[in-house]
């Protein structure tokens, strides 16, 4: 189904100049913020063609991330499912138990080379709030972090943990109190406090060059699976997997694969109650292009265009927009999106966790829980790539509240 | 002549200074507002800037975003703000109104859609917060063909080159954000608004308005001593929210008395 006027390399060098990809991203922001912006472009593009940023990155994603994260055959879990093989890539055993970090890392350089002393950042499930406290304790910055009031209640553990490493956690009282209006607040702060603060936007969102940089350094993921895939597989896999709320962790995955065309892409969003129900948080799979938050991308909207609240188990997946370059791969068709639920998503954490014992956090439980239908359709000799994008300890309070279980005080 | 070249013609004639209120449509009830724009007017408003509710209105801060809430309670959208300019159009064909808001709703619309009904409804201006230039290419063309001024934001952070590139684009008014920060924010420093409105003054002859940070009569008189016009929102949109539960005449009379007061400092 691949838009045959396009070719895989067009498609990969995507955006152009002014951040567009085909008809979407852009910079859709009050103009206060276009200078920040623009000197944030120029920074990044003198500092992406210095071969010696990029070792500075690879420096610290070795030696503080401890990278490269391995690529593991779920031996046991692939042949119960009696399927394609499946291979987990272990962004979970990443420091701060997610992909997130790989691009704090990156930001953080940029702030630092820009010589900001205060970043700020949003987060939903917190992890980004995390790894964005971590670097900041690292660098000796200043670090606010943005959080929706009702996700500071679904993810206590994270609000912990950003405190101790530093941070300034702020509850955001306004809108749904989930992460979309995290992103209006720290939006609204960037804007107050322009001259010396560095906004690490978490996904790969935004205005531009957001979704090109927070991309590139997301890319280690796919560039280490592409090379591991080839040692220990002796070829590319037939399919790439991975969960999508604003798309880092999926187009960090894809991107180095994009030219390769018998690798196919299935991005997997947050079906909620399911689909049918309206409630959930799945822009490609029910949604229309729209602007919001400095991009134009698919989005879960009303008819009057005003944005709908979101429904997900997974705090990191509950937003009704996603990242402008998967909206054009949805387009051109190089890429699928698909949707699961939440009961889907709960069984797919117990699978993993029984079978392989490895406990993913529920946002990577749904590129799971889909790897799982999809590799049923797929036969032995057959290989697919999932991204476990993080590990569940940050999810066991939710996971034991739906059992029905108080782990407090149990320690 | 537009409306609102007509407006600020007169103003200049008599060395006047536009008195320009913002507030959200809808606020604090859908049955407000027209009564309130008339309200304002009475009281001395030359233009009425009113607001387009918005699930995510990013540049603003907690008072005017706290007014798209309650607006949006009563699922105010661009379709009802529409209708209440054509309400408000058949007792005032003189005023010029302008609708500030963001991209999403004028999207979901459709530009022609919206640029068609926006002229019929008697509107006068457009602002769209997150449309720079950049990004407002077509928009701004089909609200040209309706005679629709496109107004853009200049703000502190503007490049000089970037203001010139702006103000060749604008029409209507330019927009003077007096701050770096979200409307209603504290940190006003008239000195260096005063320094800027005199080089943007250098590069066009469109009127200049000065807004985000003007509370009360004394600051707006300071703001507009270089400008031609003041804007003033949070004031009175916390008014808004405030006397919710007042009979609407309470509520017209106090917000429009706000305006009362500025426009004798004004002159
Ligand atoms: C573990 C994990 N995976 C995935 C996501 C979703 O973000 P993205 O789509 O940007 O990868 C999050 C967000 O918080 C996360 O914590």
């Amino acid at each position: 189904m691949i838009n045959k006027d396009l070719s895989l390399k067009a498609i990969a060098s995507a955006p152009d100049a002014l951040g567009r990809f085909g008809p979407y991203g852009g910079r859709f922001v009050s103009e206060t913020l276009i200078a920040a912006l623009d000197e944030l472009r120029d920074t990044y593009e003198k500092l992406s063609n210095d071969a010696a940023f990029w070792a500075e990155f690879d420096q610290d994603l070795a030696h503080y991330v401890g990278r490269p994260s391995p690529l593991y055959h779920a031996k046991r879990w692939s042949d119960e499912v009696g399927g394609a093989q499946i291979y987990l890539k272990r962004e979970d055993l990443n420091h701060t138990g997610a992909h997130k970090v790989n691009n704090t890392i990156g930001q953080a350089l940029l702030a630092k080379h820009m010589g900001k002393p205060r970043i700020i950042a949003e987060t939903g499930a917190g992890q980004h709030g995390v790894a964005s406290a971590t670097v900041a304790a690292r660098l000796g910055l200043e670090c606010h972090v943005f959080m929706g009031a009702e996700d500071i209640k679904r993810q206590a553990l994270n609000v912990y943990r950003m405190k101790l490493l530093g941070a300034n956690v702020v509850s955001v009282e306004s809108g749904s109190k989930t992460l979309k209006d995290a992103m209006n607040e720290a939006m609204r702060d960037w804007v107050t406090n322009v001259d010396n603060t560095y906004y690490i936007i978490g996904t790969a969102a935004g205005p531009h060059p957001y979704p090109k940089l927070v991309r590139d350094f997301q890319s280690v993921i796919g560039r280490e699976a592409r090379r591991q895939s080839l040692e220990q597989i002796g070829r590319l896999p037939d399919a790439l997997v991975a969960c999508v709320g604003g798309g880092s962790n999926a187009i960090g995955l894809f991107h180095p694969f994009i030219e390769d065309e018998g690798v196919e892409m299935y991005g997997v969003e947050a079906g909620g109650d399911g689909l049918e129900t309206g409630r959930h948080a799945a822009p490609l799979s029910d949604g229309i292009p729209g602007v919001l938050h400095g991009n134009r991308t698919y989005l879960m909207e009303d008819e009057d265009g005003q944005i709908i609240e979101t429904h997900s188990v997974s705090a990191g997946l509950d937003y009704p927009g996603v990242g402008p370059e998967h909206s054009w791969l949805k387009d051109v068709g190089r890429a699928k999106y698909v949707a699961i639920n939440d009961d889907e998503a709960m069984a797919g954490f117990r699978k993993l966790t029984r079978i392989e014992g490895i406990m993913p956090a529920l946002e990577s439980a749904h590129a799971i829980a889909y790897a799982e239908k999809l590799a049923k359709t797929m036969t032995p000799d057959q290989n697919i790539v999932v991204n476990l994008s993080g590990r569940g300890d940050k999810d066991i309070l939710t996971v034991a509240a739906m059992d029905g279980i108080s782990v407090e005080g149990q320690s | 002549m537009s409306r609102i070249a007509q407006v600020m013609a007169d103003l200049k004639a008599s060395n006047r200074k536009a008195l320009v209120p913002y507030i959200v449509a809808g606020d604090p009830t859908p049955s407000h507002t027209v009564a309130l724009m008339h309200g304002l007017v009475e009281a001395g408003a030359d233009i009425i800037e009113l607001g387009v509710p918005f699930s995510d209105p990013m540049a603003e801060g907690p008072s005017i975003a706290r007014g798209h809430e309650r607006a949006l309670e009563y699922r105010v959208g661009l379709r009802h703000v529409l209708d209440m300019v054509t309400e408000f159009r058949t007792n005032d064909s003189k005023t010029p109104v302008v609708l500030m808001g963001y991209a999403n709703p004028i999207e979901r619309m459709g530009y022609d859609v919206f640029s068609e009904r926006a002229y019929v409804a008697g509107i006068d201006g457009v602002l769209t917060v997150d449309l720079p230039p950049e990004e407002s290419g077509a928009l701004a063309e089909t609200l040209q063909d309706r005679g629709i001024d496109t107004i853009f934001l200049v703000s502190p952070t503007t490049s000089d080159q970037r203001a010139k590139e702006i103000v060749k684009n604008a029409s209507g008014y330019i927009y003077y954000v007096s701050l770096k920060g979200v409307t209603g924010a504290a940190n006003l420093d008239v000195d260096e608004v005063s320094e800027r409105i005199n080089l943007l003054r250098s590069y066009t002859d469109l009127p200049l308005c000065v807004g985000f940070g003007i509370k009360d009569a004394e600051s707006a008189k300071a703001v507009s001593s270089a400008a031609d016009g003041a804007v003033v929102g949070s004031v009175l949109v916390n008014a808004c929210g405030e006397l919710a539960h007042a009979p609407v005449s309470e509520l017209v009379s106090q917000v429009s008395a706000i305006i009362g007061d500025m426009r004798s400092a004004l002159g």
